[in-house]
């Protein structure tokens, strides 16, 4: 109970770099909602908890690729889902030294039933406090359903979005235009360096 | 994927958006397109070769929603006939589904010897039982395989390499789950049942 209190003052004073004047900070980025950030633009950092009494930072992942995937909820009652799926292709992320973050508005402790459920060898963050305010920065939020988009990001390994994609309604995005985005990623390098 | 887009859907209609709406997503939505061709040398391909209509099944035995999809595609053969041919590829979802790669071996090591098709179906008929190797065993002895090759190739992983590549080529093709569905190359983002399935094959052929 003592580590709950702990837990509640952090949010409070400071999580996710939004200080108490959260309403009216929300209330600017909310303007800003409808468009999903696009290639060419500094992906924001955040903070957010991939365990009960652990962060995890987008910029301790700088020198690296950074996949991020916005969705909407877990548990949806499908034989598998966008995320089984990653977790099956994690391999292949690997081989582009590729890190993925996965990110919806659950709370901490229905993230880690459904990682457990669904064999997820990856980070899953709660953007659950104050909600939604992460997927919000990253235009990916929807207000009406209180839920995140189903959003992709490709980072690259300076923190610069290098590919976005925003799914339809209802579909599963799968895990091809994220490796696509990878390979062209690791291509320019190549070409940068030589 | 089905189960994807059935479920969102039913919500919709329910009034309870749990997904952006279209008038949010909509714009320049491509649906993803096969990245591996269907060919006669490589492919499970039941149908004439030549057949106007091509529909392409990434599928896992153990998949319940595989499991329902089989007698949906059943009735799609039936009612296209020679007009189409159905590919059958190899999708295991092996971190949710403990048997899954074992019973793709199975089908694999019955192709083997020229009885893929009877294999698949017995699976997806007998999709309760893919824990016990003793079931599928027993079929391959009915159906006059060579029992000792056919165990051996299973016990050996003789055919893994063949569906990882499967699996792999159906990440590239944007198989998002499964049973994921291509209808002359392009995928099949509507339910897993036969209307659905025949009416995307009929609009193909125009």
């Amino acid at each position: 109970m003592v580590q709950r209190g702990k837990r509640r003052r952090t949010r409070k004073f400071g999580h996710n770099g939004v200080g108490r004047n959260n309403a009216q900070r929300t209330k600017k980025i909310v303007k800003n909602i409808d468009s999903v950030l696009g290639p060419g633009k500094k992906a924001p950092n955040f903070s957010l908890n991939s365990t009960p009494d652990q962060k995890v930072s987008l910029n301790d992942f700088r020198g690296q690729p950074v996949i991020l995937a916005f969705y909407p909820a877990d548990w949806s009652p499908v034989c598998t889902d966008q995320l089984s799926l990653y977790a099956m292709v994690m391999p292949e992320f690997k081989k582009f030294n590729a890190e993925l973050l996965a990110i919806s508005v659950d709370n901490i402790w229905s993230h880690l039933a459904f990682v457990k459920d669904r064999k997820l060898n990856f980070p899953v963050l709660a953007d659950f406090e104050p909600k939604g305010v992460v997927s919000r920065r990253y235009g990916a939020y929807k207000e009406k359903i209180g839920e995140s988009a189903r959003a992709l990001f490709v980072i690259d390994d300076k923190g610069i979005i290098r590919w976005t994609h925003l799914s339809p309604d209802g579909i599963n995005p799968g895990a091809d235009g994220i490796l696509s985005a990878l390979e062209n990623l690791s291509k320019t390098q190549v070409t940068q360096k030589s | 994927m089905s189960g994807t887009t059935t479920v969102a859907r039913k919500r919709a209609t329910g009034k309870t958006l749990l997904e952006p709406t279209s008038k949010e997503t909509a714009g320049k939505y491509e649906a993803p397109r096969l990245a591996v061709p269907v060919t006669a040398e490589r492919d499970h391909i039941e149908g004439p070769m030549n057949a106007a209509l091509t529909l392409v099944e990434y599928g896992d035995y153990q998949c319940p929603y595989c499991g329902a999809a089989y007698p949906e595609v059943k009735k799609v053969q039936k009612e296209l006939n020679s007009k189409l041919r159905f590919v059958f590829r190899n999708f295991p979802l092996t971190n949710i589904h403990e048997h899954a790669m074992n019973a793709a071996e199975t089908a694999e090591a019955a192709s083997a010897q020229g009885k893929f098709w009877p294999m698949h179906d017995f699976l997806y008929e007998h999709q309760a039982t893919l824990g016990d190797t003793n079931v599928a065993l027993g079929y391959a002895t009915k159906l006059s395989l060579d029992s000792q090759k056919f165990e051996r190739e299973i016990a050996q992983h003789a055919y893994q390499k063949r569906i990882k590549d499967d699996f792999m080529g159906g990440v590239r093709s944007g198989v998002n789950g499964t049973p994921t569905f291509y209808v002359n190359g392009v995928r099949h983002d509507g339910d897993a049942i036969a209307k659905a399935l025949i009416e995307a094959l009929n609009q193909a052929k125009k």
